[in-house]
């Protein structure tokens, strides 16, 4: 990496409006391509034209390096490629690749720019552009952020783009035949006389060449793959036992190895005794790691078994041991000494709430795991002069620095093979457990040591989703909301993570008040501050990060004071809403949910809005009241990414992303006792199962001018459309989730 | 013992006590079978002893000692699919897929006993298997479109 490159990536810029230092690392840098890392060990006659596109005589492969953690960007990431290479689904492999600068995520700069999603002025734009450019030079791979889509939207069909005519250059030499004559289609150059020539035909005279540049790319009315229905390309694989997740991977001579980390997080190992352990069968070694022990076996449940068998000692935990003190923590907080932010100041909100408020409400949103169903596992085998690792991440290149400074081998020496995740939601961000293993396999060195955890130890190391507390005021008149001001206090996910990854996140924390501050709406007086809280238990970035939280206080806080004014929930959003295509979302989920027809007695419907990601969301959910506890009847999604690249896959993300906000708002938290996670498996937080979900209708606008991911944006908006219809059906209003601490469900 | 995995006869050498989820993914390679919560509260590890659904991770290698065990890898196969995958794959339920494996099994299962399942039915049968990526409405949808398609034949 180049040394600009690596004084950027100390003081990561995103999160922060440091951005203008960008400029000065210049318009050359910034232009020049990274390199391409298929040509490190390309075989003679086969033909790479740029980091996402290898040919050779016998197949073709797509490399996808994003990570795939079910969002299905495996296959989305081929078919970019596929629509311009005229390529049909099933005629080529994929490949995550490996980590490189080459495939660095531009898409960051969107989330990262401290500006709403819906404000596109020259300034906003202008430090986009600078960080995309500081983006590159700090070369960092990830997926996250709803991200892949749009970084990858525009390079991956002009990648298919430049390999088509570089392959129809070859064949114009190869046949003698101008270029402008000839045509592909599903693999293959179409000569002027009507013969086809695969590509792999072409495959070694390409390798010769200089690839095209620059090569215009198709209009949308030539899409033969975007926008219409596609078949996953993991979708047999998952469907018959076939594909291989991390825990699946199996390499000769292959260990198990199974861990007990101090349940404290962070909190140190006094001591242990494990006397009882290295005679149990199987056992092979027993190892000291950083603040725990782990047991090495010849399967997987003698280790986990061995290991709950050692006597452990554990220290104190580096945060208050009892939940209670981390929301007293919380409630000290909203003071002006800690104010990170204030992220929106429209009007004068002092000045209205002078006269009085018609709100003075409290908001919480717990802790709550991210619980992937496929727990934790890395496999790894270090030797003198490398490191691999197999393992399913989402920050590709940094994980690569994590593993090398464990053992103190260099960087280039660890190769890193990602797997399709069984699930995320942001806890594969995390590198504990990669360099847990590395740590095992350091001590076992030539024996390739798979390390899964428990179910219990993956919830005790989850490192949840921060906990946040909202106050919100308000004034209403004349049948309309007059002010809106919310005060957020929650302590920083990003410096949690950064003080892990060693990421240093300078300026306020944008996540402390997303969901909050970043709406749409011309309310006339419209106030949000943020409060950074001391940091509690380490905590992650949980899909959607701060905008579950935020958007629940906002949404929450805008319908009690649009009941307090005695306007319809609906109307008077859509009134408030200045930005055209997010008051199309509101419009179209009104359409589709029959908004203001007669309900039973005992029904209610709630709406709530929340932009997150880019993405305008609007969801309702109409609930019923059956012996006294609620039910979900239906809930309707209007979204807008712009572009909908494959509608099944987004309408299941849309789905997904309902079920994930609903179901933890109805039944999840983390709450600590004695420094531990209280919660150890999913009876204790369990999430949505079948019975309680109702259909959820989808529609996908596309008249946003960019095209935005849709993996997180319709997670924020679920728990306050839940928690506003429990109100209309009930009276009652909810406050703090989960919200099965106070009213019973079906 | 001996247990009969996909109908192939194997022999192994374990503790009694050991389950046989771990058995079919460590000893026995079947990797279709996922691990998930240990606790019989995911349904990630449901497999057929003997035609009958169980959690994997709740039964031990001494009650299957010459059972016969089918797992996603033995109901059908990418060439040669069950109508429940076929029907899995119509509807493209997997997002993440960890679960599906277990959803499938449980499904195969439930149709054998109610070929004609209301929405009602299939709650009260799925409800066990859990889902984080909550492709709930689509097994819903692929349950009904597979119970036709068995009907059928």
């Amino acid at each position: 990496m180049s040394r600009i490159g690596k004084i950027a990536r100390r003081t990561f810029l995103i999160g922060s409006a440091a951005v203008v230092g960008g400029v000065a690392f210049g318009v050359y840098a910034v232009r020049t391509p990274h390199s391409n890392p298929l040509k490190e060990d390309l075989a003679k006659g086969a033909a790479t034209f740029n980091p996402w596109v290898l040919i050779d005589a016998e197949k073709i492969t797509l490399i996808t390096p994003h990570a795939d953690i079910g969002q299905g960007v495996v296959s989305s990431q081929a078919a970019l490629i596929a629509e311009e290479l005229d390529l049909e689904l099933d005629q080529f492999e994929v490949s995550f690749g490996k980590p490189s600068s080459a495939y660095y995520n531009g898409a960051f700069a969107e989330e990262g720019a401290p500006f709403m999603a819906t404000d596109q002025s020259i300034s906003a734009e202008a430090v986009r552009s600078v960080l995309g450019g500081v983006l590159k030079l700090v070369a960092m791979q990830g997926t996250g952020g709803s991200t892949t889509i749009p970084d990858t939207f525009v390079k991956l069909r002009a990648a298919g783009a430049s390999a088509r005519e570089t392959l129809k250059l070859a064949a114009a030499q190869k046949f003698d035949v101008p270029i402008g004559q000839l045509k592909t289609k599903a693999g293959k150059v179409i000569l002027p006389d009507g013969r086809e020539i695969a590509y792999t035909e072409l495959a070694e005279i390409a390798s010769a060449l200089d690839p095209v540049q620059n090569v215009p790319l198709r209009d949308p009315s030539q899409w033969r793959l975007i926008g219409k229905n596609m078949q996953r390309i993991d979708v047999v694989g998952k469907s018959t036992g076939t594909l291989n997740f991390g825990i699946d991977v199996n390499i000769p001579g292959m260990l198990h190895a199974a861990i007990c980390v101090n349940p404290r997080q962070g909190g140190k190992m006094v001591s242990f005794d494990a006397k009882d352990v290295s005679n149990m069968r199987g056992v092979k070694k027993i190892v000291e790691v950083t603040n725990g022990v782990a047991v090495i076996a010849d399967n997987s449940w003698r280790a986990m078994r061995a290991v709950e068998a050692v006597d452990c000692v554990w220290g104190p935990a580096p945060y208050p041991a009892e939940q209670i003190d981390h929301w007293e923590t919380l409630t000290r907080s909203f003071n002006a000494d800690v104010l990170d932010a204030t992220w929106r100041d429209d009007g004068d909100a002092a000045a209205a709430l002078a006269k009085g408020t018609v709100i003075n409400t409290e908001y919480r949103s717990p802790y709550v795991a991210h619980a992937p169903l496929e727990p934790l596992n890395a496999t790894v085998l270090v030797t003198d002069d490398q490191i691999e690792v197999w393992t399913g991440h989402q920050f590709q290149t940094m994980l690569t620095d994590q593993v090398a400074a464990v053992t103190g081998h260099r960087s280039d020496q660890v190769v890193f093979y990602n797997q399709y995740s069984g699930g995320s939601f942001g806890h594969r961000l995390e590198f504990d457990f990669v360099k847990q293993a590395v740590e095992i396999a350091n001590q076992m060195r030539g024996i390739p040591i798979k390390l899964t955890y428990s179910r219990e130890e993956d919830f005790a190391h989850d490192f949840p989703r921060h906990i946040a507390m909202g106050r919100a005021k308000g004034t209403v008149s004349n049948g309309q909301v007059n002010t809106i001001d919310l005060e957020i206090a929650a302590p920083s996910v990003l410096a949690s993570q950064g003080s892990r990854s060693g990421l240093a996140f300078p300026g306020p924390d944008m996540q402390l008040a997303n969901g909050a501050w970043n709406n749409p709406y011309a309310i006339p007086n419209y106030r949000v501050r943020a409060y950074r809280a001391p940091e509690l238990a380490p905590s992650s970035s949980w899909r959607s990060v701060g905008a579950p939280a935020g958007g629940f206080f906002f949404d929450t806080a805008l319908d009690e004071l649009i009941h307090a004014a005695g306007a319809d929930p609906l109307m008077e959003r859509i009134r408030l809403t200045r930005h055209k295509v997010s008051r199309q979302v509101l419009e179209a989920v009104g359409d589709m949910s029959n908004w203001g027809a007669p309900l039973a007695k005992g029904s209610g419907k709630g709406v709530a809005f929340v932009e997150s990601f880019g993405v305008p969301a609007a969801e309702v959910v109409q609930v019923s009241v059956v012996d006294g506890a609620i039910r979900l009847d239906h809930v309707w999604v209007a979204c807008d990414v712009g572009t909908v690249v494959d509608p099944v896959n987004f309408e299941n993300l849309v789905q997904g992303g309902v079920v994930f906000g609903l179901g933890h708002a109805i039944n999840c938290e983390i709450t600590y006792a004695d420094g531990m996670a209280e919660q150890s498996n999913y009876h204790a937080h369990e999430g949505m199962r079948l019975y309680q979900c109702p259909p959820i209708e989808v529609r996908g606008l596309e008249n946003g001018n960019k095209i935005r991911g849709i993996g997180e944006p319709t997670v924020p908006p679920a728990a306050p459309a839940l928690g506003n219809a429990i109100f209309a059906a009930t009276g009652k209003r909810l406050r703090e989730m989960p919200f099965n601490k106070f009213i019973d469900f079906v | 013992m001996k247990l009969t995995a996909n109908g192939t006869e194997k022999e192994i050498d374990v503790e009694p006590d050991m389950p046989l989820l771990w058995v079919l993914r460590d000893e026995l390679g079947l990797t279709g079978t996922k691990y998930g919560c240990g606790i019989a509260q995911c349904g990630a590890c449901t497999v057929l002893v003997d035609g009958q659904a169980v959690r994997s991770c709740q039964v031990v290698a001494a009650d299957v000692d010459g059972a016969e065990i089918t797992t996603i890898e033995g109901l059908g196969t990418p060439s040669a699919l069950h109508a429940v995958q076929a029907a899995w794959i119509e509807h493209q339920v997997a997002q993440c897929g960890y679960c599906q494996s277990g959803q499938i099994m449980a499904a195969a299962a439930f149709l054998d006993i109610t070929p004609n399942p209301t929405d009602q039915d299939i709650d009260l049968a799925m409800s066990a298997n859990l889902c984080r990526c909550g492709t709930y409405p689509r097994i819903r949808a692929a349950i009904h479109t597979a119970a036709a398609k068995l009907r059928e034949a």
